[in-house]
């Protein structure tokens, strides 16, 4: 059946499941479960890619394709699912332990494998496509309903309208009738259609009809006894990856939200594709599979790997107090500055308040240096979670008084600087799959003109739109993009700030001053970079803070004439 | 009005500065989990009453935990003692002055109740900060020059200033011998004769350009005027605080610290000599 393999049958309880085995029987084994109403053949283009390094063995589900089925929908229950799992490894690997890929059914059934306390140990790791815990999901339904927000009932209500088949499938018998009369000749179109599998994929097995008649009984034994009685105690045990398809036409991704809680180590994976994962993206799921099963093997994915955080000019003021905002046992922060001492000081915060933290020195300016340290970080630390692209420069004083060269020098930090920022980073985040966050930090300026800050303010103002724009790009691949403007910070960007057509003496003077009226003012960087840290955590697009870029936010949007009016004062 | 400064007399202060690290070390010794900071600040008074002190420039300080690092203080009367209790690991400052024979000094003396990473590392820091100063002083630097190095020094090191807590953000002031009626009295926790003290240079300071009370203002827009100043530094970082308070003699031409001898220098040169 898949490929050319030795088959088995395995006797279980009341049932004899047909097993395929592919690969060296030495390496590592994968056991792949199928889902409803699929056959072992679904895995057939993952398995042949696995195959090359793995010992893989699928089976037929009971009451699916060659395995019999039981007497009764009794028979379908989730622990005889559990049962059969066992005696199938019990006969093909006795002794052994194994990694676990389940979807759809063989996902939902897997949940239950893998927080079972008899199968701690044999089973070492988990990967789950497409199909939740009934446990979870009853406690996430729960928690949401429980604190109706208008989020949390969007979230419920968007899982309900996608499981609209469970209900029927509780009716007697037309459920039945449907898969054989009409749904079995029209399968492969609905594939299609419904969840965009590719023509050549959607194939289907000749005993399709009978097996997704019999199916029905999972939903009838399972779901309102597992809904309405979760277990509370469903901690996985190994490892798990989860693969969330954003565009499951069954499946929310939000019903995963809470997953953090039921698996200690978690690896999510996100892809922009529909429901039948094993049919359209084989050769991507058998990357990420293989992938997650050599870490685990080699013991990389069993300790918790934390966040990996990168802030640029992290050396000092927002950007250092970000760094240290995110600093927590478990996280792992890049602290990135031109000044490569001032990063190793906030490496050196970073660990003294329990984080992990290095410190790389790099002119975010620098094309040929940023494109340096992308591969530096992934090489040594893998792909960053979060980016918080804060490096910049101030220069203030008139348009006509700011020469060439300081326009060229304050748009290539200040722009040119993040947008390498997003584009490493945003490429490594799309290519592994499983989404991050990238911050810009802009300013007040970016939407408060002032003859004063010409130059600053167009800096950010590009960069508030390229936030916008990207955000808009990536999030398909559940990666967010925030902008943060913060107003008046007390930091040392004054201490550096350019004055342009001014004497050396002035600069001073002016630098002093503003440094002075900025400490005035009070508003402390730690403030900016708990904004940060909440951005991240809501996915907010656009976040002024300080009260003055609140107002002029909210005053260029109902009165810009007044705004005008402003940018024509004097500021120093 | 200014009492001429001779070695004679610089001994006789250094005996008391002695005098108030030996009583800090000593009630240091002694802090165990469950002790308040009240209790902390009379076995301190108690330690130098039973070596005769009598009169105080302040009454003994204890902080515990955040209180260290002056969270949340707004009022003065925040800075007495509580009766918030010292737990393992917590990081603690006392702050003793007494005065002897008319004689001041005013100490301060940083550390943690066994281990804590952060207030370590701040203890270790502060030489920086006392090396930062005397150069500053030396130098002949105006006094708000020198606090806004030392700024410059805490934002380097991604610690926040916490002498700006004090009242008017002081970092030092004036101290010396004290003289007159009112020996056993105290105003507010000051020696009432201490507080005659500053109000006197305070005066003589109006008139001459200068302040006794060393802050981030245009007052203490002038180099050190000769003299002793306690100068005590205080940086912060996460809810930590640590300071040393010593005392630092500036003469017409030259300044220095009146001792090398005291707690946090002797531990600073062990580690340099370990390192």
């Amino acid at each position: 059946m898949i490929g050319a393999v030795a088959e088995r049958s395995v006797e279980a309880l009341g049932v004899r499941l047909v097993v395929a085995e592919l690969g060296d029987r030495s390496a590592p084994t994968v056991v792949l479960l199928h889902g409803y109403p699929d056959t072992k053949e679904v895995w057939e283009e993952v398995a042949a890619r696995l195959a090359s390094r793995f010992h893989v063995v699928a089976y037929d589900m009971r009451g699916a394709g060659g395995s019999t089925a039981p007497g009764d929908t009794a028979g379908y229950d989730l622990e005889r699912l559990v049962d059969d799992f066992v005696a199938v490894i019990d006969q093909v690997v006795p002794g052994r332990a194994v990694h676990l890929v389940g979807h759809d059914w063989g996902s939902i059934s897997g949940w239950d494998m893998v927080t079972a306390p008899r199968l701690r140990g044999r089973v070492l790791s988990f990967t789950s496509i497409s199909g939740p815990s009934l446990d979870h999901s009853a406690h996430w339904f729960r928690a949401r309903l429980r604190r109706p927000t208008p989020g949390a009932l969007g979230a419920v209500l968007g899982q309900l309208g996608r499981s609209w088949y469970i209900a029927a499938f509780q009716l007697p018998v037309l459920p039945e009738l449907t898969w054989r009369r009409v749904m079995a000749r029209r399968w492969p179109g609905f594939l299609r259609r419904v969840d965009g599998v590719p023509a050549g994929a959607a194939v289907i097995a000749p005993t399709f009809a009978t097996d997704a008649a019999q199916g029905v009984g999972l939903y009838r034994r399972n779901m309102l006894r597992r809904l309405n009685r979760p277990r509370g105690d469903a901690l996985a045990h190994a490892p798990v990856q989860l693969v969330v398809a954003r565009r499951d036409p069954f499946v929310s991704p939000r019903i995963f939200d809470d997953l953090d809680r039921w698996a200690p180590v978690l690896r999510r994976r996100t892809v922009d594709a529909g429901h039948w994962l094993p049919r359209a993206h084989p050769a991507q799921l058998a990357g990420w599979i293989s992938e997650f099963v050599s870490d685990v093997e080699a013991g990389h994915a069993v300790t918790p790997q934390g966040r990996l955080v990168l802030v640029t000019g992290a050396g000092s003021g927002i950007g250092r107090a970000t760094a240290l905002a995110f600093a927590q046992p478990g996280t792992r922060v890049l602290a990135v500055d031109v000044d490569l001492a001032a990063a190793e000081r906030t490496a050196e915060l970073v660990r003294l308040c329990g984080g992990r933290a290095w410190a790389l020195g790099c002119d975010v300016s620098d094309q040929d240096a940023m494109e340096r340290l992308d591969r530096q970080v992934f090489e040594e630390h893998g792909v960053v979670d979060v980016l918080v692209n804060n490096a910049g420069i101030g220069v203030a004083g008139s348009f006509l008084d700011t020469g060439v060269e300081e326009w060229r020098r304050v748009l290539d930090v200040n722009l040119w600087g993040v947008l390498h920022g997003c584009r490493l980073v945003g490429r490594r985040m799309v290519d592994r799959g499983s989404g991050g966050h990238i911050v810009n930090v802009a300013s007040a300026a970016a939407f408060t003109p002032s003859k004063a800050l010409p130059a600053y303010s167009t800096s950010k103002a590009a960069v508030l739109m390229m936030s916008e724009c990207l955000r808009a790009e990536l999030a398909p691949h559940g990666i967010g993009v925030s902008a943060i403007c913060p107003g008046f910070v007390s930091t040392n960007i004054t201490r550096s700030t350019r004055f342009v057509g001014r004497s050396a003496e002035e600069q001073e003077r002016l630098r002093d001053r503003s440094t002075r009226l900025y400490r005035r003012r009070n508003y402390p960087p730690e403030r900016v970079a708990a904004a940060i840290v909440r951005a991240v955590e809501r996915d907010q697009a656009v976040v002024p803070v300080t009260v003055e870029a609140r107002a002029m936010q909210l005053l260029g949007r109902l009165v810009p004439g007044v705004v005008r009016r402003l940018a024509r004062l004097d500021a120093l | 009005m200014l009492r001429f400064l001779v070695m004679d007399d610089l001994s006789r202060f250094r005996a008391v500065q002695r005098l108030a690290y030996d009583c800090a070390e000593a009630v240091a010794a002694e802090l165990e989990p469950g002790i308040t900071e009240r209790e902390a600040a009379a076995r301190m008074r108690r330690w130098l009453a039973g070596r005769g002190v009598e009169e105080w420039f302040h009454l003994p300080f204890a902080w515990f935990g955040d209180r260290t690092a002056f969270a949340g203080f707004h009022l003065p009367h925040q800075f007495f003692p509580t009766g918030r209790r010292l737990e393992e690991g917590m990081p603690y400052i006392l702050d003793v002055a007494p005065v002897v024979d008319g004689v001041a000094a005013d100490i301060g003396y940083a550390a943690s109740l066994g281990e804590n990473a952060i207030s370590a590392r701040l203890c270790a820091d502060l030489e920086e900060y006392r090396a930062l100063v005397l150069d500053g002083v030396r130098a002949g630097r105006p006094l708000r020059a020198v606090y806004d190095d030392v700024d410059r020094l805490i934002e380097r090191h991604g610690y926040t200033n916490r002498h700006r807590a004090y009242p008017f953000g002081l970092i030092a002031h004036r101290i010396g011998s004290v003289s007159g009626p009112g020996r056993r009295r105290t105003v507010g926790g000051f020696g009432v004769r201490s507080l005659r003290l500053l109000a006197r240079q305070a005066a003589v300071g109006r008139r001459g350009g200068w302040s006794p009370f060393w802050g981030p203002g245009r007052g203490s827009d002038h180099p050190a005027t000769p003299g002793l100043w306690a100068v005590e530094p205080h940086i912060g970082f996460r809810g930590v605080g640590a300071k040393f308070e010593e005392m630092l003699v500036v003469t017409d031409s030259d300044a220095f610290w009146l001792d090398d001898d005291l707690p946090h220098v002797r531990r600073w040169h062990a580690v340099a000599a370990t390192a």
